[in-house]
């Protein structure tokens, strides 16, 4: 009984929020290609909640969203272009932007307050799996000073908007 | 009148000339380098001005609840003139973990 619980408890939390794939520690050019698919994610979603949802504080964040990693990723080019490294696909890429897609197909068939509450919970989930990720996995592994810095201020940011998720999330109880 | 008396009187009028001059308004610069206002805490008087420094790429606030809400665009100078006395906190909008604390006592 506890066995089949706890793998209960696993199914649930592979299906809610998104899973970096564990295994050979990633190279730079695929933790700049990771970090750079984190972004690129949460873009489309906000681009999904801007079109879909009418209320304007949930527009307002995605927005901010929008800008937000916009500008990280521009940021995220340039140094790869530096440090003349190619962001590598990977395993881990592959997979978020598969569960992104997924998500994404998701909340399209909601509507009003209902797809308000589901992207406001999932930008929730979204943040601190990238957070986990980033301190965990990606930040350790990273050799290169500047990409580590550069993450390590990623992990500021998507704290900030952790809060601010969750502050939405809270209004639209 | 007695002589003590005039003095302080004399004093008196010494003491109230210096208190009408204005201090001087200064302006107080604070940095914003990935996601912090540095210096975090600042003390300052009604009349100074408080300059942001924004040197992210990303756009940032600085906002009282209820009060003032200065936008902050990347890269950018902002400042305000703080008219009223008060402790306040401030933080940014977009990024709720940045926080600063401005001490402002009065001119």
């Amino acid at each position: 009984m506890f066995v089949r619980l706890s793998t209960a408890v696993a199914v649930v939390c592979l299906l809610a929020t998104p899973t970096f794939a564990q295994g050979a520690k990633p190279t730079d050019p695929q933790i700049a290609h990771i970090a750079y698919t984190a972004g690129v994610i949460d873009i489309t979603a906000a681009k999904q909640a801007i079109k879909k949802s009418k209320n304007k504080e949930v527009v307002s964040f995605a927005k901010d969203m929008v800008r937000d990693h916009e500008a990280v990723n521009k940021q995220a080019l340039a140094l790869v272009k530096k440090l003349k490294v190619t962001p590598e696909d990977n395993d881990t890429s592959r997979t978020l932007a598969k569960q992104a897609a997924d998500k994404q197909a998701e909340l399209a068939k909601l509507k009003g307050a209902a797809y308000d509450k589901a992207y406001a919970a999932n930008e929730v989930a979204y943040h601190k799996a990238v957070i986990g990720a980033l301190k965990t996995q990606l930040i350790p592994a990273s050799s290169n000073a500047e990409l580590k810095s550069l993450l390590q201020t990623g992990v500021k940011i998507f704290q900030g908007h952790l809060e601010h998720a969750e502050h939405v999330a809270a209004e639209l109880k | 009148m007695l002589p003590g008396l005039k003095l302080f009187a004399v004093l008196g009028v010494v003491v109230g000339a210096m208190g009408s001059i204005p201090a001087q308004a200064e302006t107080i610069r604070v940095t914003i380098d990935k996601l912090v206002f540095a210096p975090a805490n600042i003390s300052a008087k009604v009349g100074d001005t408080i300059q942001w420094v924004n040197d992210d790429v990303l756009a940032h606030t600085a906002t009282v609840e209820g009060d003032w809400d200065v936008m902050i665009p990347p890269k950018k100078t902002v400042s305000l003139v703080l008219k009223k006395a008060g402790d306040v906190e401030y933080y940014c909008r977009f990024h709720p973990n940045m926080k600063g604390r401005i001490a402002i006592a009065p001119k």
